[in-house]
């Protein structure tokens, strides 16, 4: 069974969510739901493992040999991505019947699980497949299903804010596929490792396809920009997550824009190749002052948030602004930077929504100011919370402080002493945000008519401090993060020509 | 003035879509299975086959239909097509070939399994796509439930 399982760690997720609607009973589902991201963990974890020995593994759906056929292809770069996905998804799952807003969500509990686990399917598809249009064909089923996973939210608003999501990621979507069918018009090809071979002829400068390619870039790179939420494209973000079911936020912040990382720097640097990007278009010029714009606004907006998930979602606005930095700065070791901070930000930011979750389940509301006093009655969630923010500032001996000494590195590498000072800086404005909310936990004191609170039961702290844990134990043992990314990033920089 | 009329007291609509009703679900089972040697294939009959039920239904009401297509069997279908087409990858995958290589299916004769393997996941895709289709009517046709929050 062992050569299958590129395709078992996207068909297992895709039959469990059908077979959601089948079972029908409140266990079974239950029961399935919970033991089919474990069991994506295990395959992604064994995949991880072989990719390191052998390298990469290519998977012929149907037995038809690429260029012709679907081809699935692993390598050290998707295979991190799924491990971090899956983890995300096993982690969370306590969290999902329990905190779910409406009484419809809770009665018809079994379709919700059905669109969770597609949810995970398309995302591990984007991740696993290596042809474009498989590619944009996983990126809707996840999209879809994340858009009506954020609609479950517990207000009426989050239909809006779902809605709102659904209008700008189609138009994300149908930007990449518009990129994808120009590229087929000037190559023929689907297949991504043939497009890395036959992408520089047509992309030559002067030749009569040359401008096909640059626009087929461009609607690729935007595409993708919108789904990830680069800066000034991230409007749909903060409104999706603050509105989803707080547990929806944290699968989503944790995994969906890391997926669409993934997939923008494999069509960088993989498919179009660094030369073209930076040497020829210098799209470095527009990304670094865009994400450096991102890392200082969304830290900036998150500041004046009231609302604790709001706060949250800002924060990962600016957080994607390092990604995109890792991305924008060139090199090997700023790609490495980009993807150590994608695992750490899936961490920290995946255990502070889960934290938000804990709170939210305990004081019904996400206001900052309704905190007062959770120092006291729940001291592990915001013990937590505390350590989860710690990481997103970046503080050393968190995970945050190895993906920012990075980032630091790969500027100063290249002589750019300025951003080197700017991301520094800007973790300053993550302490003003984080200190908001800890300030009103420990020293604000809780009105004497609100209801009272308590700390939240061990099923939901253990896998708040399963995330926040990591975060710490991943800051101390670097190299394993940095190990796989440095790798990850060095296949990825050698594009599959 | 006028009372507005229901549409099942409409007599040429009523004769006229009894008559079409049965004749579009016939079609589409053409088009499901004729799908291998000639256009169509399970999308398309999905189509055709839920628009039947859906004028049915615009006709003859909401209620009329659900007694044919109860809402949880229609659920059901959605979930059983994917369950049919993901199944065949997988039985090929049992049987020793890749995922939805259908030649696996009948190892003396690959041909003959392919033939089957592409008739099941068509039917497994007609299935979902006509059960999406009456669930979307189903749920535009309901009446809205109590604003939240």
């Amino acid at each position: 069974m062992s050569e299958h399982l590129p395709i078992l760690q996207v068909v297992v997720p895709l039959l469990a969510g059908p077979l959601c609607l089948l079972l029908r009973h409140r266990l079974l589902v239950r029961g399935l739901a919970t033991a089919v991201p474990l069991a994506c963990l295990t395959i992604a974890g064994l995949l991880l493992h072989r990719v390191q020995q052998v390298g990469a593994i290519s998977y012929h759906i149907g037995g038809w040999a690429p260029p012709l056929g679907i081809e699935y292809r692993i390598d050290l770069a998707n295979a991190y991505v799924m491990v971090i996905v899956s983890a995300i998804a096993a982690v969370v799952m306590p969290f999902l019947p329990g905190h779910m807003g409406s009484a419809m969500v809770r009665r018809r509990e079994h379709l919700f699980y059905a669109i969770f686990l597609l949810a995970l399917a398309g995302l591990l598809g984007i991740s696993a497949t290596g042809d474009m249009f498989n590619a944009f064909v996983f990126l809707e089923i996840a999209s879809l299903a994340s858009y009506s996973l954020v609609a479950l939210g517990r207000h009426r608003r989050a239909l809006v804010a779902a809605y709102s999501y659904l209008i700008i990621g189609t138009i994300g979507g149908t930007f990449f596929l518009l990129g994808i069918g120009l590229m087929y018009q000037m190559t023929g090809t689907l297949n991504m490792v043939d497009l890395a071979h036959r992408l520089p002829e047509p992309m030559s400068p002067g030749t009569p396809g040359s401008r096909t390619v640059l626009v087929a870039f461009a609607f690729l790179a935007v595409g993708l920009s919108i789904k990830l939420a680069v800066f000034p494209l991230h409007q749909w973000l903060p409104r999706a997550y603050a509105h989803a079911p707080s547990a929806v936020s944290a699968f989503l912040a944790a995994t969906s824009t890391k997926v669409s990382y993934y997939l923008l720097v494999r069509v960088v640097f993989s498919l179009f190749g660094a030369a073209y990007v930076f040497d020829a278009l210098k799209l470095d010029r527009l990304l670094l002052p865009l994400s450096i714009v991102a890392m200082f606004a969304g830290s900036t907006a998150a500041i004046f948030q009231t609302d604790l998930k709001r706060l949250l979602a800002y924060s990962s606005v600016a957080q994607i602004g390092y990604m995109t930095l890792g991305v924008s700065l060139a090199s090997v070791t700023g790609l490495t930077g980009g993807l150590v901070h994608l695992f750490n930000h899936a961490l920290m930011k995946g255990g502070l929504f889960l934290a938000a979750a804990c709170y939210g389940m305990r004081l019904r509301s996400s206001r900052i100011a309704d905190l007062a006093g959770a120092g006291r009655l729940m001291p592990w969630t915001t013990a937590a919370f505390v350590t989860g923010g710690l990481a997103l500032i970046g503080v050393p001996g968190t995970a945050g402080f190895v993906s920012k000494w990075y980032l630091v590195l790969a500027a100063l590498e290249q002589g750019r002493w300025l951003v080197a000072v700017l991301v520094v800086a800007s973790s300053l404005l993550a302490v003003a945000y984080v200190w908001r909310v800890v300030e009103v936990a420990y020293f604000a004191d809780r009105d004497a008519g609100a209801h009272p609170i308590k700390e939240v039961p061990p099923l939901l702290l253990v896998p708040t401090w399963i995330l926040i844990g990591a975060t710490v134990y991943f800051g101390l043992r670097t190299e394993l993060t940095a190990g796989v990314a440095e790798a990850a990033a060095g296949v990825l920089w050698e594009s599959l020509r | 003035m006028k009372q507005p009329r229901l549409l099942r007291e409409e007599v040429i609509l009523r004769v006229v879509s009894k008559a079409l009703v049965p004749l579009i679900l016939l079609f589409a089972l053409y088009v499901q299975f004729h799908g291998d040697f000639g256009p169509g294939g399970g999308f398309q009959a999905g189509v055709i086959f839920a628009a039947g039920m859906i004028l049915y239904g615009l006709i003859f009401g909401l209620a009329n239909l659900q007694r044919v297509w109860p809402p949880r069997r229609v659920e059901l279908g959605i979930g059983l097509g994917v369950m049919l087409y993901a199944g065949v990858g997988v039985a090929t995958m049992v049987r020793g070939g890749r995922f939805l290589a259908y030649g696996a299916l009948d190892p003396h004769h690959p041909v003959h399994g392919q033939h089957l393997g592409i008739l099941l996941v068509e039917l497994g895709v007609g299935i979902t796509v006509a059960s999406t289709l009456i669930a979307i009517f189903y749920a535009l046709g309901r009446v809205p439930p109590e604003p939240r929050g």
